[in-house]
C-alpha cells in the first residue's frame, strides 16, 4: 500500500529531474503510473476477500495517527484513480504536445503528486489523515489549475482556492475537531462512531459542517470553483475535475456518512432531511445551467456538479441499495465524464473549437472522438449499454424502497434534463452539416484519440462486467 | 561537575562572550564566537531538558545563596522547553547571519553586532531560567537594550526611529512590570517566584495584589506586542537586519509570553485568576481582535517584511488566545505555538533575508516572478507560509487543532469562527506572495536565476524542514507543551 | 530576614492613617502619570526620554518608601540595634537605576543618530521626512 502512494511521488520527482528530456519524462510518468496500477490491483483480491490491510505512519496527535486502512469504498476509489492515471497520461502527452503547452514538467510532476494524494485520501484510516491529504490535494492542484499563468488563470485559480480552502479550513476542520471532541476518536469504523449520547440536532449540525465543508463535492452554494477551474488545460479538467478532485469530495461524503455517522444511526432522523433537499436542488439547478451553457467545458462542468450531487443524494437517501448506487456512481461517472472531457479536449486540439454552437457536423471529421462522446453522454443520461445505467438503477431502487418519492422525481427529471443538454450535441455533430467554408481538420493527435477510446470502451465494459465495483460496493454495506 | 552548574553556564557563557568580542574587535571572530556560544547553549539546554524530564524540577542556587533569599535558577518543564527553543533558533540563525550581516551592516560595526547578539541571547536565556521576579526584570532589560541596539544597526535610517520607538515602549513595559513586582514584594515579602506562589495565597484578594496583576499583565503585553500595544513591532522587524529580525521574530516576544504564563498560572494561580477576574476574557477579546485585524493589515501591506511582522502580531494573538481560554488544550496550544511559530517565523525571515541580499529590497512589487530567479527560496516561503495558515502536515496545524478543540470545549463558538477567519486571511496573504512570485512576469531586465547563497539557504531550509517535521512528529513540540500545560494548570508549586 | 514590607506602612500603634502619611505614594502616582504624559504628549525625542526617566523614578519610590520601618535603622549587627529597615529594596533600586541609566544612554545615542539622519528631533518632522521618502520610493518603484 505504501508503494502505491509512494510510486507517484517518486514519479513526480523523476519528472521534475528529467525536465530537460521530454521523452524520458513522459516515460517516467508512465512507469510510475504503471507501478501504481499494479500495486493497487495487487491489493484488490485481499480486500475482496474481506481483508483490511492497514499501516500506521506516524502518530500526529495522541490518539490520532496518520494511518492507512483499506476498505471497499477506498479500494473502489483507488482503483478508479489508478486505472485512469495511465490513460490520462497518454492523453496528456498528446494534448500538451498538440497544443504546445509550456511548463510541461511542472504539469506532469504536479499531476503525479495529485494522484499520490488522491490515493492517500482513498487509503485513509481516519478523518485526520483524510483531511491532511484532502488539503494537500487542493494545494497541489492549484498550479495545475492556473497552469496558463495569465490573468484568467489567476482569477480562476483564486476562485478555486478560496472556495476549496475556505470551506475546508473553516467548516471541515471544525467538523473534524468537533467529531473528535464528541466521539473521542476520528477513526473510520463500520457502523459509525457517533454513539447515542450525541443528540440528534448535533448530528444534523455536524452533518451540515461536513457536507458543506467538503467543497470538493460541489454541493450548492459551494460549487463555483468547478466552472472556475475550467481555465485549466483539459487533461487537468479531465482527470482531476472529473475524477480525482471531485471524486475525493463525494468519496469523503459517502465515507463520512457510512463510517463516521453510520447509516443506521442517521436513517430516519429529521435533522438530516435537509440534505436530500440540497442535493436535489443542486442536481436540478446544475442541469438547468448546463442546458443554457454554450461553452462545452462549462456545460460539462455543470453536468459534473449535477452528477456529484447524484452521489450525495443517493447517500442521503440512506437505503442500502442507494448507497451501493452511490459508490458505483463514483466509478461510473469517472469513466463517463473523463471520456467526455477527453473528447472536449480533442475537439479543442483538433478543431480549435470550444463552443457547442460550433460543433455542427464535427462527427464526420472526428468520428472516433464523437462516438466516444456519445458513449459518455449515454452514461451520464443513464441508459444502457453504459455503466451509468447500473448506478442509476440502484439509486432509483434505493429511493423507491424507502418511498422517497421526491428523490425519485428528481432523478427522473434530471435524466430528462441530461438528455436535453447532451443529445443535441450528438445530433448536431452527426446529423447536421458543417457550415460552408469551415476549416478542414482531422482527428486529434493519436494518443488522445486512443485514450478516449479506451475510456469509452471501459464505460461499456463496466456495464457488461460490473462485478468488481459491485462487489466492493456491496461489501461496504455489509460490513 | 560541570553538569551541576549547567543552569548557571546557560547564562554565563553568552554573557562572557559579549565583552570578549568587544575586546577582540573583529567581526569574523565575533561571528565565530557567537556561533560557538549559541551551539554550546543549545547543547546545554538540551541537557537540561533531558535532566528535567528525568528528575523533575532543577533548582540551582546562584552563588550558593539558598532560596528564597538568594537568586534561584529554576528549571522546570516549561522553562526547559523555552530554553531549547531560544538556543535552537539562535544556533540556526547564526550560521546564516554571517553572509546576511555582511550585506546589510557596515563592516566596522560587525563585532558590535555580534557582541550585542550574544548579550541578547544571554538575556533571553536568563529570563527563561531564572526563578526570581526581579532577576526577570534585569534579564528582560538586558535583552531589550541589546535588542534596541541590534535593530538600530539596520541599514535603513528608519531603523533608528523604529529602535527608538521600541525603546520607549519597551521601557515603559518593563517599568510597569517592575511596579507590579514591587507591589507583589510589598504584599508577599519575597521575590522568589516559587516562594511567592505560596505566600500569595494569604493575601490573594487584596487590592495591591490585583493591581500588581494588572500592571504585570499590561507591562508584559507591551513586550509581547499584544494588540493594541503592538505598534513597535512592525517597524522593528521591518528595518532590523534580516538575521536579527529572524532571531527576534522567533524568540523575543515568545519569552515574554513565557513570563506572562509563569505569572498568571504559576504565581497567581488558576484559582485566583479564573473565577472572578475579567483578565482572561479581556485577553481573549484582544487576541481575537489581534488575529483578525493584524491579518487584515498584513493582507494589504506593500513590503514583505512588514507583512510578516503583522503576521507575527496575529500569530501572537493565537498564543495569547490559548492562554486566555486557559484549559488544558488551550495552554498546550499556547506553549506549542511558542515553538511552532518561532520556528516558522524565523524560517520566513531568513528566507526573506536571502531575497533582500539578492534584490536589495523586500517590496512586494519588486518580487514579481521571483520563482524564476530564486525557486528554492520561493518554495521555502510557500511551505513555511502553509505553516502560518495551519495546513495539516505543518507545525501550525497542531496548534490550530488544539486551539479549536480548546474553544469547542468551552462552548465558545465565536472563537472558532475567529480562528477560522484568521486562518483564511493568513491563507490570503500567503497566497498573495505565491501569486506575485509565481504568476507574474519578472520586471524587464531582471537578472536571471540567482538563488540566494547556500550559506543563507541551508539554515533557512533547516527551519522550513523543521516546520514540516514538527507537523508530523509531534513528540517533542507537543509532548513538551502538554507537560508544560499540565504543570501550569496543576499548580505544582 | 524578609519582613513583609507592608508592615512598615501601617502605624505601629493603630493610629489612623492620614492622607499625609502616604505622601510617598502620592508622589509615586504623580511621577508615574507625569512621566507617562510627557512620553505620550511631547513630540520632542529628548523630552520623551526625560518623561521616561521621570516615570522610572516613580518605580524607585514605590520600592524604597515602604522599606523604611518607623524606628528602623540600617542593618547593623550590634547591641542596641533591633529594628532594621529593609535593605533589599535599596539593592533592587540600585539595579533599576543602572538599567535606567543604560536606557537613557542608549536613547540619547539613538537621538544623536536620528538627528544626523533626519536633521531634526521633533517626531512630527521625522514622520514627515519618512512619509516623503516613502512616497519617493513608491514613485521610483512605479516607474521601474
Amino acid at each position: 500500500m505504501l508503494i502505491a502512494v509512494a510510486a507517484p511521488v517518486f514519479g513526480a520527482l523523476g519528472v521534475a529531474l528529467a525536465h530537460r528530456i521530454p521523452n524520458l519524462r513522459e516515460a517516467l510518468s508512465f512507469v510510475a503510473a504503471g507501478v501504481t496500477l499494479v500495486c493497487v490491483l495487487m491489493l484488490l483480491p485481499e480486500v475482496l476477500n474481506g481483508g483490511r490491510p492497514e499501516i500506521v505512519l506516524v502518530e500526529l496527535l495522541p490518539g490520532a495517527a496518520l494511518a492507512f486502512r483499506l476498505e471497499p469504498l477506498g479500494m473502489l476509489f483507488a482503483l478508479v484513480a489508478a486505472v485512469l492515471w495511465p490513460i490520462s497520461t497518454l492523453y496528456s502527452i498528446g494534448y500538451m504536445r498538440g497544443n504546445d503547452e509550456s511548463h510541461q514538467s511542472r504539469f506532469f510532476a504536479c499531476f503525479a503528486l495529485s494522484i499520490a494524494f488522491t490515493l492517500g485520501i482513498a487509503f485513509s484510516a481516519n478523518l485526520l489523515t483524510l483531511f491532511l491529504f484532502y488539503e494537500a490535494l487542493t494545494l497541489i492542484t492549484y498550479p495545475l489549475v492556473s497552469h496558463h499563468q495569465d490573468d484568467e488563470a489567476r482569477r480562476g485559480g483564486r476562485v478555486y482556492l478560496s472556495y476549496l480552502l475556505g470551506t475546508s479550513l473553516t467548516l471541515m476542520l471544525v467538523a473534524v475537531i468537533a467529531t473528535w471532541m464528541v466521539a473521542g476518536t476520528v477513526e473510520f469504523t463500520p457502523g459509525g462512531i457517533l454513539g447515542s449520547e450525541v443528540s440528534n440536532s448535533s448530528i444534523g449540525i455536524l452533518l451540515a459542517l461536513f457536507i458543506f465543508g467538503t467543497g470538493k463535492a460541489a454541493v450548492m452554494p459551494f460549487h463555483r470553483w468547478l466552472p472556475a477551474a475550467m481555465v485549466a488545460p483539459t487533461p487537468v479538467s479531465a482527470l482531476l475535475h472529473a475524477v480525482a478532485v471531485v471524486k475525493a469530495g463525494v468519496f469523503t461524503v459517502v465515507k463520512v456518512i457510512v463510517y463516521i455517522f453510520g447509516v443506521d444511526r442517521i436513517a430516519g432522523l429529521s435533522s438530516v432531511d435537509w440534505l436530500i433537499f440540497f442535493a436535489g436542488f443542486t442536481i436540478i439547478a446544475a442541469s438547468v445551467v448546463a442546458l443554457r451553457a454554450d461553452n462545452l467545458k462549462r456545460r460539462l462542468a455543470y453536468s459534473t456538479i449535477g452528477q456529484l450531487s447524484y452521489v450525495v443524494l443517493a447517500a442521503a437517501i440512506l437505503a442500502p441499495l442507494s448507497m451501493i448506487g452511490a459508490a458505483l456512481h463514483i466509478a461510473a461517472h469517472a469513466v463517463g465524464k473523463i471520456t467526455l472531457f477527453f473528447a472536449a479536449g480533442a475537439i479543442y486540439t483538433g478543431a480549435h473549437k470550444t463552443k457547442v454552437s460550433e460543433l455542427d457536423g464535427i462527427g464526420h471529421r472526428m468520428p472516433f472522438t464523437m462516438i466516444a462522446f456519445t458513449v459518455g453522454a449515454i452514461s451520464m443520461i443513464g441508459l444502457p449499454p453504459a455503466v451509468g445505467f447500473i448506478s442509476k438503477w440502484y439509486m432509483l431502487q434505493g429511493a423507491v424502497s424507502t418511498e422517497q418519492w421526491n428523490a425519485v422525481a428528481v432523478i427522473a427529471a434530471s435524466t430528462l434534463l441530461n438528455a436535453g443538454y447532451f443529445l443535441p450535441i450528438v445530433y448536431r455533430a452527426f446529423f447536421v452539416n458543417a457550415p460552408a467554408g469551415s476549416a478542414e481538420h482531422g482527428e486529434a493527435p493519436w494518443s488522445m484519440v486512443v485514450a478516449l477510446c479506451i475510456t469509452a470502451a471501459l464505460t461499456i465494459l463496466l456495464f457488461c462486467f460490473p462485478d468488481v465495483p459491485l462487489a466492493l460496493a456491496r461489501q461496504m454495506m455489509v460490513v | 561537575m560541570i553538569l551541576d552548574h549547567l543552569p548557571a553556564l546557560q547564562v554565563v557563557v553568552p554573557l562572557l562572550a559579549a565583552p570578549l568580542i568587544v575586546l577582540l574587535r573583529s567581526g569574523r571572530a565575533g561571528w565565530f564566537i557567537t556561533t560557538a556560544v549559541s551551539w554550546i547553549s543549545f547543547v546545554i539546554s538540551i541537557l537540561l531538558f533531558i535532566q528535567v524530564q528525568q528528575t523533575g524540577v532543577i533548582s540551582y542556587a546562584l552563588g550558593s545563596w539558598p532560596p528564597p533569599w538568594g537568586i534561584e535558577y529554576r528549571v522546570d518543564v516549561l522553562s526547559a522547553y523555552v530554553l531549547v527553543l531560544v538556543s535552537g533558533i539562535a544556533s540556526v540563525v547564526l550560521p546564516y547571519a554571517r553572509a546576511s550581516i555582511l550585506a546589510e551592516v557596515p563592516s566596522d560595526r560587525h563585532y558590535l553586532l555580534y557582541s550585542m547578539f550574544a548579550l541578547f541571547l544571554c538575556g533571553l536565556l536568563g529570563i527563561a531560567i531564572t526563578g526570581d521576579a526581579f532577576n526577570v526584570f534585569v534579564f528582560l532589560e538586558v535583552s531589550s537594550l541589546s535588542g534596541y541596539v541590534l535593530i538600530a544597526l539596520g541599514r535603513d535610517k528608519r531603523a533608528l526611529r523604529a529602535s527608538f520607538q521600541y525603546l520607549i515602549m519597551g521601557t515603559i513595559g518593563a517599568t510597569l512590570y517592575v511596579i507590579g513586582v514591587g507591589l507583589l514584594y510589598l504584599m508577599t515579602g519575597t521575590l522568589n517566584l516559587a516562594d511567592m506562589a505560596e505566600r500569595i495565597r494569604a493575601v490573594e484578594e487584596t487590592r495591591p495584589v490585583l493591581v500588581a496583576l494588572a500592571f504585570i499583565t499590561v507591562g508584559l503585553s507591551l513586550k509581547i506586542a499584544l494588540f493594541p500595544l503592538h505598534v513597535w513591532l512592525p517597524g522593528a522587524y521591518t528595518f532590523a537586519p534580516s538575521a536579527v529580525a529572524a532571531f527576534m521574530a522567533g524568540t523575543a516576544t515568545k519569552v515574554s509570553v513565557y513570563v506572562l504564563l509563569r505569572f498568571v498560572f504559576g504565581v497567581f494561580g488558576v484559582r485566583l485568576v479564573l473565577p472572578d477576574l475579567a483578565l482572561l476574557e479581556m485577553l481573549i477579546i484582544f487576541s481575537a481582535v489581534a488575529m483578525v485585524v493584524a491579518s487584515l493589515v498584513a493582507l494589504f501591506e506593500k513590503d514583505l517584511k512588514r507583512l510578516l511582522a503583522y503576521s507575527s502580531v496575529a500569530q501572537i494573538g493565537y498564543i495569547t488566545l490559548g492562554l486566555g481560554i486557559a484549559n488544558a488544550d488551550g495552554l498546550t496550544a499556547s506553549v506549542a505555538h511558542l515553538f511552532n511559530h518561532g520556528v516558522t517565523k524565523a524560517a520566513l525571515f531568513m528566507l526573506v533575508g536571502g531575497i533582500v541580499l539578492r534584490l536589495g529590497t523586500s517590496r512586494m512589487d519588486a518580487l514579481a516572478g521571483l520563482s524564476r530567479r530564486m525557486p528554492v527560496t520561493c518554495i521555502g516561503v510557500a511551505l513555511a507560509g502553509l505553516s502560518l495558515v495551519g495546513a495539516p502536515g505543518t507545525a501550525g496545524f497542531i496548534t490550530k487543532w488544539h486551539l479549536v478543540l480548546a474553544a469547542l470545549q468551552e462552548g465558545q463558538w465565536w472563537i472558532v469562527v475567529v480562528i477560522a477567519a484568521s486562518s483564511l486571511l493568513a491563507a490570503a496573504y500567503v497566497w498573495r506572495f505565491v501569486e506575485i512570485a509565481y504568476l507574474r512576469q519578472p520586471p524587464a531586465g531582471a537578472v536571471t536565476k540567482e538563488e540566494a547563497p547556500l550559506q543563507l539557504l541551508v539554515p533557512a531550509w533547516v527551519l522550513v524542514a523543521a516546520c514540516i517535521y514538527f507537523g508530523l512528529d509531534t513528540s517533542f513540540s507537543l509532548g513538551g507543551a502538554r507537560d508544560a500545560a499540565a504543570f501550569l494548570l496543576g499548580g505544582v508549586r | 530576614m524578609c519582613l513583609p514590607a507592608a508592615a512598615a506602612t501601617q502605624s505601629n500603634d493603630g493610629e489612623s492613617m492620614t492622607l499625609a502619611s502616604h505622601y510617598s505614594y502620592w508622589m509615586t502616582i504623580l511621577l508615574m502619570i507625569t512621566g507617562l504624559y510627557i512620553v505620550v504628549a511631547r513630540g520632542n525625542l529628548i523630552k520623551k526620554l526625560i518623561g521616561l526617566g521621570i516615570f522610572q523614578t516613580s518605580v524607585y519610590l514605590i520600592y524604597i518608601a515602604p522599606g523604611k520601618l518607623i524606628g528602623g535603622t540600617a542593618p547593623i549587627v550590634a547591641e542596641g540595634f533591633k529594628i532594621y529597615s529593609n535593605p533589599l529594596p535599596h539593592v533592587l533600586i540600585l539595579t533599576a537605576i543602572v538599567v535606567g541609566v543604560a536606557t537613557l544612554a542608549l536613547g540619547l545615542a539613538l537621538v544623536v543618530r536620528i538627528y544626523e539622519e533626519y536633521g531634526s528631533i521633533e517626531e512630527d518632522t521625522i514622520l514627515e521626512v519618512e512619509r516623503r521618502d516613502e512616497a519617493d520610493q513608491e514613485k521610483a518603484g512605479d516607474r521601474s
